[in-house]
């Protein structure tokens, strides 16, 4: 570890006079040469930290060093030494990717002799050097991740400061941007990156862990991790369903956290425990248990106390279908054409009842045509969409009254309150007099709406926000419920809760289809497509996507290897 | 179907009524906005300085300096003493008109002989120079009138008695055209950022994959933006006759019918715009350029029958007009149905034509 | 916080680079354009050849009770006179209706008396009602008709060999500057006002506000760059626009509808900027208090749109306000740039105009400034 870039002392950042202070006595250094990760739940303060050491913002109390100068009083001459990358790209959409990188050579003061070689290599850096004249509106999340950090390292800055970089960036160009980073990092640059994605924590060399504003932890990962060592163990080959035994064993007390990772179910344990007794106190003599060892996440969902320890109260909800093998969502030869661009091609698939369908592919591949088409948004060219044998384009209201449906950003009408929000959805989805009455209801106590019933949308804690973009999908008790990019940029805790509801309606024969660009949670579905150019180029098990990308002698590939592999081959392929 | 349009009715309602910023938009200002531009828009002439070069030194010329001097069109009277100085005031807009008499005014009159006034007028703005020409011309009568005195008999003078605003009560003649103005401004408002607004939160999509169709989207985009202009209207016209004082004599029934109707039809040329623009600003400016033209064919402020015929005809599309012909009707002349529905038709026409066209817009844009 | 952090080689490359980022997002963005060009033309068109606030003539009815050659004889002076577009009804109810729906402006009624008195001068032998609902044309109209009448009176004693006393007082009224009277050649120069106040005001203040809310203003405010380098990288591409606006419309104004043009153009040009920097000063301020492109476009409309269309002598007299609002007049700069546009275009170079008007122009502008730097932070908080 090199000097300290930035010392953070004893930093306490305040909104609201009476409030909670959004940043509460951090202290904490940067190094130069190294990745920093600020991590933690959201609301813990991330963008705040940042900001402050961008000199955005001015501390309440305590004092900030930045590249040796007080990041209040001498910030102008710290200026050129910090490169800061906000949330929302800093990128003007409608300039060319090269107006872009000229606009921040102005700013950054590089001179017109220099430019040239400057932009070579962060043009090389960034692989956009074939994109230089098309507008920065229409790269996709992935490259403008990366002309941003191309812009941001314009001027040789010293410290680089990146808030939540890798939102809506596919695994691919989440490999590229750490690729460039780590490649920053070693030419002596500090880098400041927050995340809500704790895989990334564990490649930072330090990390600041918030939480509600306060530090809770602020280090090397791998001391962090170290903590739960000998707590995680993996369930394989298990009897019986997958998400029955991960809703059992987080009932049993011994139990901290579990997630489902393909066919096994990852466990975190409250205390050490041998494989033998756990395999009794979760009454699962047949399961191969083995200890693995932990993850930065294990240890995360430790911290905050574990995963969600209630039975979603979905479960008690009566069972759909009678026939568990049906085909509930079928994709025919599905096209979509814009212009000489195929955007889809020939998509085939069927998804059974009570199946979880994950959609995945890099940006740009298909994989949101083929989504907006499954649910009606988009109108094939050619092909058909059909949901429990209804096509969208013979009867479109009556297959919309079938799907629930939960964007991205939790589509709520953030002026109305939470009665209002549920009372609309209700209608929309015809429902009335008892019906409404009884769903509405249900929705209430299911959720412990009661509290909140009058406070509007737009106020709610995100867990809450959350619940309700849920229960507003699923009040008409759809067959299939699609899930665009549902936790994107949401942490590890309410991602579990989350995935407690999806379970539990998987398991009542509701069927899910989700998108999504992170690949832990890919590991959720039971079947996973993966869509590039237009096609998929491989259907399955998550587990069997990781063996048919296996190569011999290498380690059992995470699910985001196997990605990147099968897109690789793919295009080497086509290429011939 | 009815079921989901009222949902999406009631939503929109009460998305406005709970948003401190509609309630603003939709309730309080344009009442305020009413009640300053009700004022601002006389179109009478008044408190305007004069100047005077007066070469003459009798009493005559002095008594028919003192007439403008006590006529209420007049603020002061600036005297100089050479006609440079005049016109200089004149110039630097000091005075908008400048008078002068010779230095045989007096004299000339005292012999019988007619004697001259001149009378210069500042062109630039030449509507107020030809309605003070008409001040001076009739206090010169006036006063030849008096200077003719019993023995000589005068010739007739006939005075034209004024319907449905004898006094001119300029408050009167500005508020209705206003109220027109502003209903299809707050129309406009609440009907060409919805659609706009929606794409731009994300909730479009989760209306659109719900089982509400397209045409149920129009209708329950439609409907509740006619409600909210119409509770913003009758904030109006609490005010316009309570506060301002202003007459409402028509059929209040009949200015409610005429008025949704209007409505509907700015509500069909709003959401058109909002269908076409891709985000809230395009959607404003689109706005800007619709209105600014229709206001100014509109006979607002100027006489449509002072237009072109191909203007005229133009006009005749712009159900501003029409509405316009309406509320100058209802409030001051208590018009008869079948003027009301003489413009009404048209603006029923429009506004079929705007929803239809604003429906096909928006179900293209979808796919 | 120092307003220029140094103003050396680097500082005007950080300038030069905003203004030619902000110049080519404004030629992409066609709203600009139909802003800053279409709009205008379109407002002129109209101007030039269609709206006018001169009346041309006027519909009225006219109700003739009992037809006699004297009748006859004034009817025909109504018909020859060039305000009057005469509709005959039977009786006068009819005519009455059309007064009420608004499709004549005056109803003149010759009695079956009107033989009779017409010239004994005691009595008023014709009656006249005009709506008064529109109290400007009203007193035009009657006015007209007045005047008419007495022309007629004066015609028919000379042919009956009768003599009328004598006029002592003439009036000889003469309009300096638009002795043709047209409202074309005060409409057009404030029209460049209105799409000016336009450009600078509505224009910059959504332009700002949405970097806000896309948060490319963090971007750059994270970067070397100092206050007065971002407003004006900001604003030249704005001023710029304006400017062509400006020189398009009066170019058309003067070369197309002929609108005379007798001040100096360099003068034009000058108070032409000084007006866009209050106009941009504005709209900055705007969006640096709103932040949101919503709001930003609202607060625009009210605090500078409308006062500039109705608190400039545009349309509407302002002396003929209540004091209230004619004291608010004096902080809208439209009103001295309509002013001293309308002195430009028709009057030519009068310093007594020109300069008061630049004055009051310049102190609001500085005054916007001012609050604009002292509302803006180089920080988020």
């Amino acid at each position: 570890m090199g000097r300290p870039l930035a010392q953070i002392d004893r930093v306490t950042k305040r909104f609201v006079k009476t409030g909670p202070p959004a940043i509460d006595a951090v202290t904490a250094s940067i190094a130069a040469g190294a990745i920093t990760g600020v991590v933690g739940p959201d609301g813990a303060g991330k963008t705040t930290l940042l900001r402050l050491m961008a000199g955005l913002l001015a501390p309440d109390e305590g004092a900030l060093t930045v590249c040796g100068f007080d990041s209040v009083r001498e910030i102008a001459n710290a200026r050129p030494s910090i490169a800061y990358m906000p949330q929302h790209f800093g990128l003007y959409e409608d300039l060319t990717v090269i107006e872009n990188l000229h606009l921040y050579a102005d700013l950054r003061s590089v001179d017109e002799s220099e430019r040239g070689g400057v932009f070579e290599r962060l043009l090389d850096f960034t692989n956009l050097a074939q994109f230089t004249k098309r507008r920065a509106g229409k790269l996709s999340g992935g490259m403008k991740q990366k002309l941003g950090l191309a812009c941001a390292l314009m001027g040789a800055p010293q410290l680089l400061l990146l808030d939540e970089p890798s939102v809506g960036v596919d695994p691919i160009s989440r490999r590229e941007l750490w690729r460039m980073i780590l490649e920053l990092a070693d030419q002596g640059i500090g880098v400041v990156w927050s995340t809500a994605y704790l895989d990334e924590a564990e490649r930072c060399e330090s990390v600041i862990l918030l939480s509600e504003g306060k530090p809770v932890y602020h280090g090397p990962p791998v001391d962090f991790t170290h903590k739960v060592e000998g707590k995680v163990a993996l369930i394989r080959n298990m009897p019986g369903d997958k998400r029955d035994v991960l809703m059992r064993a987080m009932e049993a007390p011994e139990i901290l956290d579990g997630v489902i990772q393909g066919n096994t179910i990852r466990l975190v344990l409250n205390n050490p425990m041998a494989e033998d007794q756990l395999r009794s106190a979760l009454s699962l003599a047949d399961a191969e248990i083995e200890k693995v060892p932990p993850r930065f996440e294990d240890a995360f969902m430790a911290s905050l106390g574990g995963g969600p320890k209630k039975r979603s109260p979905f479960t008690a909800r009566p069972v759909h279908g009678a026939a568990p093998d049906e085909i509930v969502i079928k994709a025919d030869a599905l096209t979509k054409k814009f212009g000489d661009f195929t955007a889809a091609d020939q998509i085939t698939f069927s998804i059974r009842r009570g199946e979880v369908f994950g959609l995945i592919g890099p940006n740009g591949a298909g994989k949101s045509t083929t989504f907006k088409m499954l649910c009606g948004l988009l109108r094939p060219t050619s092909g058909h969409a059909r949901i429990s044998g209804l096509d969208f384009a013979a009867a479109p209201s009556k297959a919309r009254a079938r799907l629930g449906y939960m964007a991205q950003k939790f589509s709520l009408y953030g002026d109305l309150t939470v009665r209002q929000n549920l009372e609309f959805f209700a209608g929309a989805y015809g429902l009335s007099g008892k019906r409404k009455t009884a769903a509405l209801d249900q929705a209430i106590t299911t959720f412990n709406f009661a509290p909140y019933l009058e406070a509007q949308a737009a106020r709610l804690p995100l867990g809450y926000k959350q619940r309700l973009a849920l229960s507003c999908a699923v009040l008409h008790d759809p067959d299939v419920l699609f899930l665009d990019e549902p936790t994107s940029g949401v942490d590890p805790r309410t991602r579990r809760e989350f995935w407690t509801h999806i379970n539990a309606m998987a398991r009542r024969g509701v069927t899910i289809m989700v998108t999504t660009h992170f690949l832990d949670e890919a590991e959720y579905c039971d079947r996973i497509a993966l869509i590039f150019r237009g096609r998929v180029i491989a259907e399955g098990l998550p587990d069997e996507l990781k063996t048919r990308s296996r190569r011999e002698g290498a380690d059992a590939p995470t699910l985001e290897q196997a990605f990147i592999t099968l897109v690789r081959e793919f295009d080497e392929r086509e290429a011939i | 179907m009815w079921l989901r349009i009222r949902t999406l009715i009631v939503k929109e309602l009460l998305a406005s009524a709970l948003d401190a910023k509609t309630r603003w938009l939709v309730l309080y200002s344009p009442p305020l906005l009413l009640l300053i531009y009700a004022f601002a828009i006389t179109q009478e002439v008044k408190n305007i300085p004069v100047a005077v070069y007066n070469e003459d030194a009798g009493t005559v010329s002095r008594d028919l300096i003192a007439r403008f001097d006590g006529s209420p069109t007049f603020s002061e009277i600036l005297y100089f003493d050479s006609w440079k100085g005049a016109a200089a005031a004149i110039d630097s807009r000091q005075a908008a008109m400048a008078i002068r008499l010779d230095s045989a005014f007096s004299r000339s009159i005292a012999a019988g002989k007619p004697a001259k006034v001149q009378l210069i007028l500042d062109g630039r703005r030449s509507n107020t120079a030809q309605i003070l020409e008409g001040y001076a011309a009739r206090i010169v009568a006036d006063f030849n009138k008096e200077l003719a005195g019993d023995d000589i008999r005068p010739p007739t003078v006939i005075v034209a008695r004024a319907w449905f605003n004898p006094n001119f009560e300029p408050l009167w003649s500005a508020t209705p055209a206003l109220f027109a103005v502003l209903t299809m401004v707050v129309g406009f408002m609440v009907s060409a950022l919805t659609i706009a607004r929606e794409r731009e939160l994300g909730t479009f999509e989760q209306l659109l994959v719900s089982p509400i169709r397209p045409f149920e989207i129009m209708i329950g985009k439609a409907v509740p933006a006619v409600l909210i202009a119409l509770a913003s209207a009758v904030a109006m016209l609490a005010l316009g006759s309570l506060v301002l004082q202003v007459p409402l004599r028509g059929s209040i029934i009949l200015l409610f019918a005429a008025m949704i109707i209007f409505l509907t039809s700015i509500v069909g040329i709003g959401l058109f715009i909002s269908t076409l623009a891709s985000n809230q600003q395009q959607a404003v400016i689109g706005l800007f350029f619709y209105m600014m033209p229709a206001v100014l064919i509109s006979g607002y402020a100027s006489p449509v029958e002072n237009m072109p015929v191909w203007l005229q005809w133009l006009a005749e599309s712009d159900p501003l007009m029409h509405f316009i012909v309406i509320c100058k009707g209802v409030f001051l002349k208590n018009v008869p149905a079948s003027v009301i529905f003489e413009h009404t038709w048209p603006m029923a026409l429009i506004a079929v034509f705007t929803l239809s066209a604003a429906a096909w817009l928006f179900r293209k844009r979808l796919t | 916080m120092k307003l220029f952090p140094s103003f050396n080689h680097s500082a005007r490359r950080r300038m030069t680079g905003l203004i030619r980022k902000e110049t080519v997002q404004v030629i992409r963005d066609p709203s600009n354009i139909l802003v800053a060009v279409i709009l205008p033309l379109i407002l002129l068109f109209l101007f030039g050849y269609g709206v006018t606030f001169d009346p041309r003539y006027f519909n009225i009815g006219l109700v003739v009770e009992q037809a006699t050659p004297e009748t006859g004889s004034f009817e025909s002076a109504l018909v020859n006179s060039p305000y009057f577009r005469i509709e005959k009804g039977h009786d006068r109810r009819e005519l009455e209706d059309a007064l009420v729906a608004g499709d004549i402006k005056a109803v003149v009624v010759l009695p079956a008396k009107f033989a009779a008195v017409a010239y004994r001068g005691d009595t008023a032998p014709i009656q006249v009602i005009v709506d008064g609902g529109d109290p400007n044309t009203a007193e035009l109209v009657s006015a007209y008709i007045e005047r008419l009448w007495a022309n007629w009176l004066t015609q028919e004693s000379i042919s009956r060999g009768q003599s009328l006393q004598p006029v002592l007082v003439n009036l000889e009224p003469r309009v300096w500057f638009n002795p043709e009277i047209s409202s074309r050649n005060y409409l057009v120069p404030g029209s460049v006002a209105i799409i000016l106040m336009l450009i600078g005001a509505l224009l910059t203040a959504l332009v700002v506000a949405r970097e806000w809310e896309r948060g490319t203003m963090e971007a750059l405010l994270a970067t070397p760059i100092g206050v007065a380098e971002l407003l004006i990288g900001k604003l030249a591409p704005y001023f710029a626009l304006g400017m062509i606006s400006m020189t398009i419309s009066v170019a058309t104004a003067v070369f197309v509808f002929g609108v005379p043009f007798r001040g100096s153009f360099l003068v034009l040009t000058l108070l032409s900027a000084l007006f866009m920097l209050a106009a941009l000063g504005q709209g900055l301020l705007i969006s640096t208090i709103t932040r949101n492109q919503l709001l930003a476009g609202q607060l625009s409309v009210m605090s500078a749109f409308l006062p500039a269309f109705y608190f400039s002598n545009f349309v509407f007299e302002i002396g003929s306000m209540p004091l209230a609002l004619r004291l608010v007049s004096y902080v809208i700069p439209a009103k001295y740039y309509i002013s001293s546009l309308q002195s430009l275009f028709l009057a030519g170079n009068i310093p007594s105009v020109l300069i008061p008007d630049a004055l009051g122009i310049a102190m609001i502008a500085g005054i916007f400034f001012i609050l604009t730097a002292l509302a803006t932070r180089r920080r988020l908080d």
